[in-house]
């Protein structure tokens, strides 16, 4: 079992194979022709070098600590839950009807009422997939891909035929009231710089609350210890009276809410209304983090915190060196996730070796 | 409707089914031999933009199939090397080989032709032609099988036909060759094919890149047969519709041309109707949109006739432990 020391399982590996999608990262740019060294530092300057670029990274990083955090609590119930992007549609759904339903006095009230609004949307659309695995063993991922396509297809209805506002062409719904406007980094940070454009806004702090959250149930309750125990041997967690059906509810609805609580950040504190497509993505790339993080919340933290450079680094990438698309961020991150998920055992492997050739010598 | 209208449909309906058919059958090769693959839908997309590009280049459609397909071939050994050789997550090395091909095919699109991710529009060799079955003109007036057989039928792109005879020889692979035994021997109970001294890793190889080679035909056919050049994310979700078609047909290949034909009739249906109305009840094309999905979710449930994946679907299979 121990055949390698436990930092070089939690930072070591992890950080060859992000060096590795990196080094295939700068030959692709190499390969279209432009300078990755270049590109590189473009990226590193647009997303971390100016209170503007915080502003942004920071708020990409919000919703990818969501995602991620979502996917990080399935995986330790051995569940893969790839469905965060149309949980974190819902989520947006529930949040828009809490923000426009009520005329709300303050933020201070809207915020907690739409964090209900959007974890419950979310939880519920994850529930009938965990309910079919858990009662039918229909397979989680394959229902959850289903209910992507079904949660835009309703989104897409429900905007253009319901929430539309009277007399207007875009599918969007109408701006949520003022009351409901979460303060932005501007108005509680602009002594460390932070512009009127910046996106980054209070639900920054409700994801690391999240994060402290998750910590707590995965690892100092009985029902994470449980959802851990289900994780690892599911005979051995039956055996020991643990009721699968049970975990996997519970387990999924977290990892819905999680995810359904991204648009508190997305629709609520960035777009202040609800459009078509506010996930953008950030439901997949919460894949790639919670991999990259090892499903911790530390891990996850820092891994979104990272994919928030990227995809700020990426914007910037694209009008400084416009050779270079903004869909360069999406194969990094097809490479972080082919490199930290799929192709894990090839630098394992090595590396075990390595290890275990280091301790024969020592003996 | 009038009979012209239902021609119109069917005849769409073929042409829509056929892209869904090259990658459920793909499929349906990969997860019999116990490999899961969620990547359809990437190989589809690389293949589609290899294939517009090399035909756009050299202006051969025949050049474009085989750049699309080598394309979808890389991808696939990818899948192969991830998920047989080190023995990884395959549903998350299909998720990376989805957005390889969503980011790639763009970046190299601008790269290449500087159209936003699109490529030039393909015009007269550069695509295929669409082929008038024999007596088709003498059958038109015929009523009733007349238009059947010369607008349904007749009148489409050869990888039209080679989907439609792919599908009787998949199932003779499958079913009545040693090969198609020992591959699906090996996505139930690899430990027994292994035993038999059959090689598991030679096998699942071999099956991931007969998908390859399918999914290739259908991403060749999306940009150089249905449309006439590659457009950023024009695979659109079929390659989940299709394992969604697989799932319906229960991994069988007649059954999947049947789920197939049902699924592009929905699409058909929800292009040419804004919505439809059916016993009193208006069905929005955003419905007939997600069906598709409904009714996977439906039979995956089990309610009605329970789909059961090969039992070693989805896991490495280790010689020793």
């Amino acid at each position: 079992m121990d055949t390698m020391p436990r930092w070089a399982d939690i930072a070591l590996i992890p950080l060859i194979n992000l060096a590795l999608a990196l080094l295939v990262s700068a030959l692709v740019i190499a390969a279209i022709g432009e300078n990755p060294a270049e590109a590189m530092g473009v990226m590193i300057r647009g997303a971390v070098g100016s209170a503007y670029g915080w502003g942004y990274t920071l708020y990409y990083a919000t919703n990818f600590i969501f995602t991620g955090l979502a996917v990080a609590v399935a995986f330790h119930a051995r569940l893969f839950n790839i469905g965060g992007e149309g949980q974190a549609a819902l989520g947006g759904l529930g949040v828009a009807l809490v923000c426009l339903m009520v005329p709300w006095p303050h933020w201070s009230l809207a915020l907690p009422a739409a964090v209900i609004g959007g974890a419950l949307f979310g939880a519920a659309w994850a529930a009938i997939p965990a309910w079919l695995q858990a009662k039918r063993g229909s397979h989680i991922v394959i229902t959850t891909i289903m209910f992507n396509f079904i949660a835009s297809a309703l989104l897409v209805y429900l905007l253009v035929n319901v929430l539309k506002v009277p007399g207007s062409m875009a599918p969007e719904t109408a701006r949520f009231p003022e009351g409901a406007r979460l303060p932005s980094a501007y108005d509680w940070g602009a002594w460390m710089g932070f512009g009127r454009s910046a996106p980054l806004n209070v639900a920054f702090f409700v994801a690391l609350a999240c994060c402290v959250l998750v910590w707590v149930l995965i690892w100092k309750t009985r029902l994470g210890y449980e959802i851990r125990a289900f994780g690892q041997s599911e005979p051995a967690a039956k055996y020991a009276g643990i009721r699968p059906v049970r975990i996997i509810m519970i387990t999924m609805l977290v990892s819905g809410a999680l995810a359904g609580l991204m648009a508190v950040n997305a629709v609520q504190g960035e777009a202040e209304r609800l459009v078509i497509d506010s996930v953008q993505g950030a439901g997949f790339v919460g894949i790639a983090v919670a991999l990259m993080g090892r499903s911790h919340p530390v891990g996850v933290l820092l891994a979104a915190l990272l994919f928030g450079a990227l995809y700020q680094g990426g914007a910037e990438l694209e009008f400084e060196m416009p050779a270079i698309s903004r869909e360069m961020i999406v194969v990094i991150q097809a490479l972080v996730i082919l490199f930290t998920g799929a192709l894990d055992n090839m630098v394992r492997g090595p590396v075990e070796g390595f290890f275990r050739r280091l301790r024969r010598g020592a003996a | 409707m009038d009979y012209a209208t239902l021609i119109q449909l069917l005849d769409s309906t073929l042409r829509l089914a056929t892209p869904l058919l090259f990658a459920c059958l793909a499929g349906l090769f990969s997860e019999r031999a116990g490999i899961f693959d969620i990547g359809l839908e990437g190989k589809m997309l690389a293949a589609a933009f290899f294939s517009a590009a090399a035909a756009a280049m050299t202006g051969n459609v025949w050049i474009g199939l085989l750049a699309g397909t080598a394309a979808s071939l890389s991808l696939a050994a990818l899948h192969g090397l991830a998920s047989i050789t080190f023995k990884g997550n395959q549903l998350i090395s299909g998720v990376a080989i989805n957005f390889l091909a969503s980011g790639l095919t763009v970046l190299v699109g601008q790269t290449w032709f500087q159209l936003g991710g699109r490529t030039p529009s393909l015009t007269g060799p550069s695509r295929f032609q669409e082929i008038t079955l024999p007596f088709a003109d003498a059958l038109e007036p015929v009523p009733v099988i007349g238009p059947l057989y010369a607008t349904v039928l007749s009148g489409h792109t050869i990888l039209v036909y080679v989907g439609l005879l792919a599908v009787p020889v998949t199932w003779y692979i499958l079913f009545r060759t040693r090969f198609g035994l020992r591959l699906r021997a090996v996505g139930e109970n690899p430990g027994a094919v292994d035993t038999a001294g059959v090689s598991v890793v030679r096998l699942r190889y071999s099956a991931v890149l007969i998908c390859g080679l399918l999914c290739g035909l259908a991403g060749a056919y999306l940009s150089t047969g249905l449309s006439a050049g590659f457009v950023k994310e024009m695979s659109a979700g079929r390659g989940f519709i299709a394992l969604a078609a697989l799932i319906f047909a229960k991994w069988r290949p007649w059954y999947a041309l049947s789920a197939c034909l049902l699924f592009g009739l929905l699409e058909a249906l929800g292009n040419r109707f804004q919505s439809l109305e059916i016993l009193g009840v208006t069905l929005p094309t955003q419905f007939m949109q997600a069906l598709p999905y409904i009714l996977t979710v439906v039979i995956l449930a089990g309610f009605v006739g329970k789909a059961i994946p090969p039992r070693a679907g989805g896991e490495a299979y280790a010689k020793e432990r």
